[in-house]
């Protein structure tokens, strides 16, 4: 049976480019990028090219550019360093959204056991928030503004260069989870008046282990790993150089190819989108318009997530789902609480996120599959019986 | 896939007495569809013994492997048997689910226990009535919430 892979929303494959550009540093050159020898001298370089290769594709200046471990480390650091820093001036508000990756709400939750208040913005029933709504927010006291770029669950893509200006004008610190979109959308610092911003290499065919955090010159950055002089005394800790130097390659590939795979991506999205939604009571969630090339999420009335997940597992198809089941709680995905959706038809929601390595053929067995997996679900589930025969009215 | 036992997939996946009694003695639902698990257990009983039942639910891969298993666990067994069956046993019987699905086999239990009070409520059988304590909401399901 044949993988078809259809979960890049939860990590890539790695690319060829990505793993030849890695080799090198597993093999032989294993030398310390702090070490005055050759040897790591020559690791010092490659370090530094990648971190060039990162920045040109970001549109911004290397030394802008602190390499983490990861989105979620990227998160972590510029959510509390932005904190510490407002809190020294007697500014203790931030503002976020309800649909925010766990990396930043879990961080922000912590804050407010510290004594930070954050206003989480409702976000719309399309899975977007305007600009105007985050300048309302603002006030004196607000240290951080920190909305993700793309969501990763249902693809919705901000508006970024719109909240970026408001916060500039404002002279709010602005921060964006980009790890959904870098690599997939354009993405320009400057452009989009981005003050800070998180990025993972493994969302783009790198390597897992490596991310990156863009602090904009001037912006104050706060050291939350002692120890040693890297990332320019901001993190310390010897440099995950082969993971870099994938991210550099893979990120420089995927912003060279950028408009070919947006195209090829969106033509399956709106074919996996278009052929799903024939399946009745079933609903696309998030925005058509404002939506990432490669997301396709939809509900199924009547059935729950995680059994559809597994079914299609069984026809080798890996996809995900908001359900409450595949997360290790009772509630279903928050990101689709928060766009509206009741608890009983975010339990059966489906997501498919493509990379430019899915085929039409792939396509055409997903929707083949998924409409016989959704059916026999609902033949079984006394939740359909008692909507088909009217005793309780279809939601969707 | 390692969450599950082979035994919780082959129920899952070929799940046994799956579908409806029309003409069930006693019919039992639990579950909330708020919460994602919803099990409905039909019951087919002549002379104190289920000599058929058969299961619809919603939710998920546990959810639905365990009431197959339950299912299987008291078909052809008199109701005292049944009545005994307990959330442990129906787990066991799965080689055992993961901590947080444990609720699942819960549901199970209950859904047969909610079927034979019905068939005693409607066949005017008097029972113990300790014997059938309310199942527990929703709401108590929510306090064992997990990281």
């Amino acid at each position: 049976m044949k993988t078809i892979y259809v979960d890049n929303a939860a990590t890539t494959a790695m690319s060829d480019t990505a793993i030849n550009a890695m080799l090198p540093y597993l093999k032989e050159i294993y030398g310390n990028p702090s070490s005055l020898h050759t040897a790591g001298q020559i690791a010092k370089e490659a370090l530094d090219s990648a971190r060039e290769k990162i920045a040109e594709c970001l549109n911004c200046e290397a030394r802008e550019i602190y390499f983490t471990s990861g989105g979620s480390e990227a998160d972590n650091q510029a959510i509390r360093s932005a904190a510490l820093n407002g809190a020294r001036k007697g500014k203790k508000h931030i503002i976020s959204t309800a649909f925010e990756h766990h990396a930043v709400l879990h961080t922000l939750k912590k804050l407010e056991k510290e004594g930070f208040e954050v206003t989480y913005l409702d976000v719309h029933s399309n899975g977007l928030i305007t600009a105007a709504e985050v300048e309302a927010a603002i006030r004196r006291d607000t240290a951080l503004v920190t909305v993700m770029y793309a969501n990763n669950e249902v693809g919705t893509i901000q508006p970024i260069r719109e909240i970026g200006d408001v916060c500039r004008r404002a002279g709010v610190v602005f921060h964006t989870d980009a790890v959904q979109a870098v690599g997939h959308i354009p993405v320009d610092v400057k452009a989009d008046n981005i003050d800070m911003l998180s990025l993972s290499a493994h969302k783009f065919h790198g390597a897992k282990g490596a991310g990156a955090l863009f602090v904009k010159r001037g912006i104050p950055l706060q050291t939350f790993v002692e120890g040693g002089a890297q990332e320019r005394g901001k993190r310390a800790g010897t440099e995950n150089l082969a993971g870099i130097a994938s991210m550099a390659a893979a990120l420089q590939e995927a912003c060279e190819n950028m408009e070919i795979n947006c195209k090829k991506e969106r033509l399956l999205r709106d074919k996996l989108i278009a052929g799903l939604l024939k399946i009745p009571h079933s609903k696309l969630n998030g925005d058509i318009e404002n939506r990432l090339p490669a997301n396709v999420n939809i509900c199924f009335e009547g059935i729950e997530g995680e059994s559809l997940l597994l079914l299609l597992d069984a026809k080798g198809i890996c996809a995900s789902s908001g359900s409450a089941c595949t997360s290790g709680s009772l509630d279903p995905s928050h990101v689709l609480l928060a766009l509206g959706l009741p608890h009983e038809v975010a339990h059966g929601s489906l997501r498919l996120s493509l990379s430019e390595n899915n085929t039409e053929e792939e396509v055409e067995v997903i929707l083949e599959e998924v409409p016989k997996v959704v059916e026999y679900l609902r033949n079984i589930s006394p939740v359909w019986e008692e909507l088909e025969k009217g005793s309780k009215p279809h939601l969707i | 896939m390692a969450l599950y036992s082979e035994k919780v997939m082959d129920h899952f996946t070929n799940p046994r007495n799956v579908g409806k009694i029309e003409d069930a003695d006693g019919i039992g639902e639990v579950g909330n569809a708020k919460c994602g698990d919803i099990m409905k257990i039909y019951l087919k009983i002549e002379k104190d013994v289920i000599t058929d039942v058969k299961f619809n639910t919603f939710g998920c891969g546990s959810a639905i492997a365990s009431s197959s298993m339950a299912t299987e666990l008291i078909k052809g067994k008199p109701i005292s048997e049944a009545l005994e069956l307990t959330n442990k046993a129906v787990a066991e019987a799965l080689d055992g689910l993961p901590a947080h699905k444990m609720h699942c086999s819960v549901l199970a239990e209950e859904a047969i226990r909610a079927a034979i009070k019905d068939y005693y409520d409607k066949n005017g059988i008097s029972y113990d009535k300790s014997q059938f304590p309310d199942p527990h909401d929703e709401e108590e399901e929510h306090n064992f919430e997990q990281d």
